[in-house]
């Protein structure tokens, strides 16, 4: 076959492209995968019941913050990844930046309190199960972005892949957030942030087999 | 770019035209590095040329369009050595700027035919794709002769091409 020919069957009748489809796809990725870790945070675990002093609300709303900003600096990569050549534009320092804060903060923390309680703050009282269920919860929100960025082209599938893998743990340990008593920021900065990175290394192993176009 | 991301059909045609000749340069100049010849340039030429069809969404209007295309065409070339299992290490470092070289030769074919690889694809998927882009058919009057709706063309066929790229990826594994 000539290119010539090919050329001309794909010119007859050409559909104009939504534009914005690469960051809508990403978009809905992120709120229905966060919707569904939520669900199985919920349905499998519970919120916490403890929510009535302001100490314990604030450590909530901290975890948050950290964990939602996570997924909210890598999705905007993501959506740029998605693209062929996005990864020119894409400087992994920021998406560190939550991790550089916790950990900062989990130092201070440290710094002020007697060294005979950091092993309680650093390992709390159920890091197992936090180790366990952030990746466990990420699975489901995992295929939902992996789908969305399935639906574009990528060209850098080990970094596309470790994105997405950032935002699933990210969204997950979000959720994750909502059970965990555990209110320390050692805990936090060691177990929510190693289990985020955890996913973004399954993530980083996985892509290249999933996002091949 | 942007006109054929609009649905404007003679953009477009000129946009691959042009395109698939810088692809040829680029091709045919990383190629014969490595020792392969002009029926395989012309494989990966219709390769990206059929995936800058498809992906035509994925272009940033807000980006210059060489860096997008050099990506695809860069991502089609380790793809293809890979299946070819040629190491890709044997990938020269290349630049942006290698993708705008020209070339002028247009005499030279692939090596599969689009119409018997057609025959590979579902039904629905092969009736559409050969009523508008082979017979010049619209879609309204595709619909009718594959008697699907007029969304169910258009997705059959933009799933159809997506199977078409899988197909030649696997033909032209040697």
């Amino acid at each position: 076959m000539k290119t010539d020919e090919l050329i001309s069957a794909l010119s007859a009748g050409v559909e104009p492209v939504n534009r914005r489809q690469v960051n809508r796809s990403v978009g809905i990725a992120l709120v229905v995968g966060m919707a569904i870790a939520i669900g199985v945070a919920f349905l499998a675990l519970g919120v916490r019941t403890d929510l009535t002093t302001p100490r314990t609300l604030i450590f909530l709303l901290l975890k948050i913050v950290f964990a939602f900003g996570t997924t909210g600096a890598a999705a905007v990569y993501l959506a740029r990844l998605a693209r062929p050549g996005g990864e020119r534009r894409v400087s992994p320092g920021l998406a560190a930046l939550p991790f550089v804060a916790i950990l900062l903060l989990a130092g201070v923390s440290l710094g002020q309190a007697p060294s005979s309680h950091w092993d309680g703050m650093v390992m709390g009282d159920q890091w197992l199960e936090c180790l366990i269920s952030i990746p466990i919860i990420a699975v489901v929100p995992f295929a939902v972005v992996i789908w969305a960025v399935r639906q574009a082209a990528p060209t850098n599938l080990v970094r596309t892949g470790a994105f997405s893998g950032l935002v699933a743990g990210g969204m997950s340990a979000t959720a994750y957030a909502l059970h965990c008593t555990d209110d320390s920021l050692p805990f936090v900065a060691l177990w929510y942030g190693g289990t985020i990175v955890l996913c973004t290394l399954a993530g980083a192993l996985l892509g290249p087999r999933l996002l091949r176009w | 770019m942007l006109a054929s991301q609009d649905g404007d059909a003679a953009a477009h045609r000129v946009l691959l035209e042009r395109l698939s000749r810088h692809l040829r340069a680029y091709y045919k100049g990383k190629l014969a590095r490595i020792g392969r010849g002009a029926t395989e340039a012309e494989d990966l030429v219709q390769e990206a040329v059929l995936a800058i069809h498809i992906q035509r969404h994925t272009y940033d209007p807000a980006e210059p369009l060489t860096p997008w295309v050099h990506a695809i065409a860069r991502y089609k070339l380790i793809d293809f050595l890979r299946r070819n299992r040629a190491s890709v290490t044997d990938v020269p470092i290349d630049e942006a700027g290698d993708v705008i070289a020209n070339d002028d030769h247009l005499s030279a074919e692939s090596s599969f035919d689009l119409r018997r690889l057609l025959k590979h694809l579902p039904e629905k998927m092969q009736c559409a794709i050969e009523a508008v882009k082979l017979d010049g058919l619209s879609v309204a009057e595709a619909a009718q002769r594959c008697r699907i709706s007029e969304s169910g063309v258009k997705v059959n066929i933009h799933r159809g091409l997506k199977a078409l790229a899988a197909l030649i990826a696997q033909r032209t594994q040697t």
